[in-house]
């Protein structure tokens, strides 16, 4: 072993002193594998556990990264410890990873790290590396094979030294509705130059609600031919060159290696250091990034897309597992009751019992885990040794270890439960709740920019929570009345974590649960709108998601998809208006706004004064009343006030007659209350000049040729329209 | 011993990372890997056998549960403890029964079942007579031992030496484990030269303008088209790709680079063309003890339609391919489900794979199996390197190579261990 490492000492010493393209070949591959992904995405479970270490069908993540890279040919593996550096380092020692022949695992630890930026510093400093390096984090699932990608990184190096990187990249279509790759992540842009394959351009935090991404023209203007990809996904497997160590050393405000070290080097032309990709095709690779990524890898794993590193082959030191019909994983020593239901792509590990008439499909079981009868899982992740009781259900959920769930208890989808907690008995934990033992520390940054700024290491993070729990419990009831309920049914344990604000919004995106339906319902509906708006100036689409009510969202049933951009026209103005109403907005001003939502929805006037109209109406029947004349009464008052608003776009008959449409309309779905006061109102429009009797007419005789059951309101304003007929005939 | 610890952890580690393709190349190494346990393994004054089988069985069992897939690794495992018993047994009779050479060279046929060394050898002789089984067919027919198996031609070697020195106990314990190494490097020059061996059989096979299809690849099935040619036979080769590795691919190109007529076909297309095939011949992944072949996917459906249109269907296997154990046990009808990947770009399909919406569970499964099982009835003929052999007859010559005592108890004697 000493005279191995010698060799290899020798070796690299040679490949320093001459630069021999001989002597570079052989160089034993080092890599550096994060062993800290530096985000709070894996809250509450990463205060207790470290992300590398947590389970991926039951091998803890960590092992995919270093049997990877241990097939990939890498000799040498720096694992970078920070927060709970401890654990990783007592797993690994008591793993099969440091005794294996041709493959050296060393662990660098540090407590006072906050990036990745600050690793590869104190990496640099310690002088370890020598040459091209594989930089990974710990929680990467591949089965590529390093060869090629090298063998281009190293070609290219000969030719251009300022050749440093080369990004490991894959194809997977984004999600058109909700912008968000298949793992979860944020929709990628890169351009690529076809030829050369350099990376031109990379941007993971697009403003999708825009629709557009800006380009530098000089992009353009430099490079012959450039191709721009939505379709790729960023493996975060980079094969480096030692430059890059002492650039992160030379730039100090370099943290987070895509977001500002990409970045930076992509913008920075005076050192003019350039980026390549190389895209892989039939192998796999991911990261897994958040709790979406953890459900979607774990399947992929399931499915075999990660061959070799599946559950029935022992990479690793996993048990011995055997892949059984219809992609069923089970390992030895299972008790499962004859009456239990073990549907397809489910992995159960050792030792576990399952009770009768229990129900699991597309999940994975940890070992040693008690399964109850009539328990019902789906899509879940249970780790080891958890307790289910009779009748529970889960559905798209994580179960950490160690957790009790008395009988009864139910877990909407989305939930994670860390480490120990207990569930009382028949509690229903709301969906996307996450429980720990532990309180939620008060520092709330949902802002991404200081995701990593926080993170420090696990000892001081736990000092930290003790510290604050106090005090903290005051602020959290003001923020959330759930994080002040501690308990979790009868004799549950454990602290329901509040979603920080502008979280809940969306968690759905990074959840373990499928997105639900009227979510996408409501995105496709907004994107149809997007894609109408393409070509034209927009101002605020970007609140999308909270102006849609539910009374809307059953409207748009039959034969309104075709209107989908008015019906949300409609709804913008609407919140305008209501908006103007709460906080006394002058009507010139209100004008204004709904011109310049006009102008960006591409609307007729026609269409704004029927918007207008609309919210008004609305505004009336919301109005507390209790009889229908102060329901017209309301309806007066607000007319009145608002009569120059609707005025402004009532410039011919026909937005004129187009109200009378509406409000019609409106009679006959939305706001039924309105339909016996439709004369009446019809009337009031009238004396305040807002409608003239010549559209009056006109409506009327439009609806002449009409079905019966069309005629119900002529007919009800019948004698309104007759009076108006003699009064213009007399006139004349 | 820590070396060969090291040499077994690495080994172990190539078979579970599934680093190491093809029977051969396993068959080989795992022998190796055994002839250095052996060798490397210190052996008491008394029961020296018990003592080497127990080692290689314990290892052995490490190295099949490593990828029980792959069964030529508990082929050779079973092979070698086999060649052990029949070395301790040549070598008892020799010993303390001081039996003519002539009666040794008639018993080494007979004599697979274990030698226990506190018998006398002619009890052991007497019984292996009387109740294990008559003497092979093979013997029977050609009455000389001629086509005999390796390990036989070795043990009669190591017992005329084993005369000359049976009174010494050490140098018979030395004596053992030379034999065996000596045994087991014969095995391993087996298995290296299977190949050729079965490719001298070729003209006998192929005829003046056959026609001769082939699924995927197969090295034995290469040299056998090879040998076949250089002996100057024409004749024209249909090679089924053989999806989704497309194997068959490479197949075609160095037949095409050897000078032979070659027609690239589908899968799929297999029973449109069989008509016009005189003989199908194909490799295989391991022939189990029933005749049952595991081979390539897609095999099956070459076999039925061979015996649907009367074609004769060969399989050539080495003999480390022969594996004793029979297809009822669901635990050895292994099948490997390789990557999806193999089938359809990940890319293009990503957007299938979406779990993030709908209920949650995937709706698109993708199943690549690497193996299927071809039904002893569909097999016309096997070729091994000893010779033809119809698939009902394959029980007997597993027979010769293997002792019954190591089919099953193998495991269950080294969990007790």
């Amino acid at each position: 072993m000493g005279a191995q490492k010698k060799r290899a000492a020798a070796a690299t010493a040679a490949a320093r002193v001459s630069e021999d393209p001989d002597d570079l070949a052989r160089q034993p591959l080092q890599a550096i594998l994060l062993a800290d992904s530096f985000t709070t995405k894996f809250r509450p479970i990463t205060l207790e556990r470290p992300k590398v270490l947590l389970p991926l069908v039951n091998v803890p993540m960590i092992n995919y990264t270093l049997a990877w890279l241990e097939a990939a040919g890498v000799a040498e593996v720096f694992v970078f410890c920070c927060a709970h550096s401890k654990q990783v380092i007592d797993y690994l020692e008591n793993s099969e990873w440091f005794s294996q022949p041709n493959f050296t695992v060393k662990t660098i630890e540090s407590h006072n790290i906050i990036s990745a930026g600050d690793a590869l510093r104190l990496i640099y400093e310690q002088n370890v590396i020598h040459g091209d390096f594989v930089l990974i984090s710990g929680d990467t699932v591949s089965n590529m094979l390093l060869t090629q990608a090298l063998q281009e990184h190293k070609e290219r190096k000969k030719k251009d030294n300022n050749a440093v990187m080369t990004m490991i990249i894959k194809k997977s279509k984004p999600s058109p509705i909700t912008h968000q790759s298949r793992l979860g992540t944020d929709e990628l842009f890169m351009a690529i130059d076809p030829n050369t394959k350099q990376l031109l351009y990379y941007e993971d935090k697009a403003d999708h609600s825009k629709g557009t991404i800006c380009l530098d023209k000089m992009l353009l203007a430099e490079n012959p031919s450039i191709s721009l990809h939505n379709d790729k996904q960023d493996c975060y497997i980079d094969i480096c060159s030692p430059e890059v160590l002492s650039l992160f050393t030379d730039n100090f405000d370099y943290q987070h290696l895509r977001r500002h070290f990409v970045k930076g080097l992509l913008l920075d032309d005076i050192m003019g250091y350039k980026i390549f990709t190389h895209e892989i095709h039939s192998s796999y690779a991911a990261r897994i990034d958040n709790y979406r990524s953890y459900d979607i890898v774990s399947k992929d794993i399931i499915q075999r897309w990660t061959y070799p590193y599946v559950p029935d082959v022992k990479f690793c030191g996993n048990r011995a597992t055997k892949l059984e019909r219809r992609g069923m994983y089970r390992a030895s020593e299972i008790e499962q009751s004859r009456s239990a239901q073990v549907g397809s792509f489910t992995v159960i590990g050792c030792g576990t019992k399952i009770g009768s008439n229990s129900k699991i499909s597309d999940s994975v079981i940890g070992e040693g885990c008690t399964i109850g009868s009539n328990v019902l899982i789906e899509g879940s992740y249970l780790w080891d040794n958890v307790i289910i009781e009779d009748g529970c259900e889960l559905r798209h959920v994580i179960v950490c270890d160690g957790v009790i769930m008395k009988a009864g208890a139910v877990l909407k989808p989305g939930v994670v439960l860390s480490f120990k907690v207990v569930i009382g008995e028949r509690f229903v934990v709301p969906a996307y709740s996450k429980v720990s033992l532990l309180q939620q520390p008060t520092v709330h940054d949902s802002d991404e920019e200081l995701e990593y700024a926080d993170n420090s290491s696990g000892t001081v993070e736990f000092s930290s929570i003790q510290g604050t729990a106090d005090q903290s419990n005051g602020e959290m009831t003001s923020e959330s009345s759930e994080a002040h309920k501690p308990k979790l049914g009868t004799g549950g344990v454990g602290y329901i974590w509040s979603i920080c604000e502008g979280g809940q919004e969306e968690e759905w995106r990074h959840s373990v649960a499928p997105i639900p339906e009227d979510k996408l319902a409501e995105l496709s509906e907004a994107m149809d709108d997007d894609q109408e708006l393409v070509t034209q100036d927009r101002t605020a689409l970007s609140t999308s998601g909270e102006l849609i009510s539910d009374s809307n969202a059953s409207e748009g049933d039959d034969n309104e998809d075709s209107k989908d951009d008015s019906v949300y026209f409609e709804k913008e103005v609407e919140a305008t208006f209501l908006r103007a109403v709460e906080e006394n907005v002058k009507v010139d001003h209100v004008i204004l706004e709904v011109n310049s939502l006009r102008l960006s929805y591409n609307m007729t006037s026609a269409d704004c004064a029927g918007a207008v109209f609309y919210s008004m109406m609305k505004l009336a029947v919301k109005t507390p009343h209790s009889s229908a004349s102060e329901l017209q009464q309301n309806t007066a008052n607000i007319i009145t006030t608002w009569q120059k608003l609707l005025k402004s776009y009532l410039l011919e008959i026909d937005e004129e007659i187009e109200i009378i449409l509406k409000f019609e309309e409106m009679c006959l779905e939305s706001a039924k209350e309105f339909s016996p006061l439709f004369a009446r109102i019809l009337h009031i429009l009238y004396d305040k000049d807002i409608l003239q009797e010549d559209a009056i007419l006109r409506w009327a005789d439009e609806k002449e040729g009409a079905d019966e059951s069309d005629k119900v309101f002529v007919r009800q304003s019948e004698k309104f329209v007759q009076w108006l007929r003699e009064a213009s005939e007399e006139e004349d | 011993m820590p070396d060969t610890q090291a040499l077994v952890n690495d080994f172990l580690n190539k078979l579970k990372k599934r680093k190491i393709e093809g029977s051969q190349a396993t068959a080989r190494q795992t022998a190796e890997l055994l002839r250095s346990v052996i060798s490397q393994q210190r052996v008491p004054y008394t029961n020296q056998a018990g003592a080497l089988i127990d080692a290689v069985k314990a290892i052995g069992e490490q190295l099949i549960a490593a990828n029980p897939v792959e069964l030529a690794v508990g082929n050779i495992v079973r092979r070698v403890l086999h060649i052990i018993r029949e070395e301790d047994l040549s070598l008892t009779t020799a010993a303390i029964g001081g039996l003519n050479l002539s009666a040794v060279s008639d018993d080494e046929n007979d004599d697979d079942r274990d030698g226990d060394s506190t018998l006398s050898a002619a009890a052991v002789a007497a019984a292996a007579r009387s109740t294990l089984r008559p003497p092979s067919l093979q013997t029977l027919l050609e009455d000389t031992p001629v086509s005999a198996a390796v390990p036989q031609t070795s043990s009669s070697g190591g017992d005329s030496e084993g005369k000359s020195k049976s009174a010494d106990k050490s140098s018979r314990s030395r004596k053992l484990k030379h034999d065996v190494i000596e045994a087991v490097n014969e095995l391993i020059q087996d298995i290296v030269t299977c190949h050729e061996q079965i490719a001298e059989q070729a003209v006998e096979h192929i005829h003046q303008n056959e026609v001769i299809l082939t699924l995927g690849s197969s090295r034995t099935v290469l040299e056998f088209l090879f040998a076949a040619k250089e002996k100057k036979r024409s004749f024209r080769v249909f090679v089924a790709e053989g999806a989704p590795r497309y194997q068959g691919h490479l197949l075609a190109k160095e037949l095409v680079a050897r000078g032979l007529q070659t027609t690239l076909i589908t899968d799929s297309a297999v029973f449109a063309m069989i008509s016009r095939v005189n003989m199908v011949i194909v490799g295989a992944h391991a022939v189990m003890a029933n005749g049952g072949v595991i081979a390539p996917v897609g095999m099956n459906l070459v076999a039925l339609a061979a015996q649907k249109h009367a074609v004769p269907f060969v399989v050539l296997a080495g003999s480390h391919k022969l594996c004793p154990l029979y297809p009822h046990n669901p635990e050895v009808l292994l099948n490997e489900l390789r990557s999806p990947s193999e089938l359809l770009d990940f890319g293009e399909f990503s957007d299938c794979m979406d779990f993030g919406s709908g209920s949650g569970s995937p709706l698109l499964h993708v199943v690549n199996p690497a193996f299927d099982y071809v039904p002893p009835k569909l097999v016309s003929l096997f070729i091994t390197d000893a010779g033809g052999h119809n698939p009902s007859y394959m029980y007997r010559l597993i027979a010769d190579y293997y002792s019954a005592d190591d089919l099953v108890v193998q495991r269950r004697a080294t969990a007790g261990n």
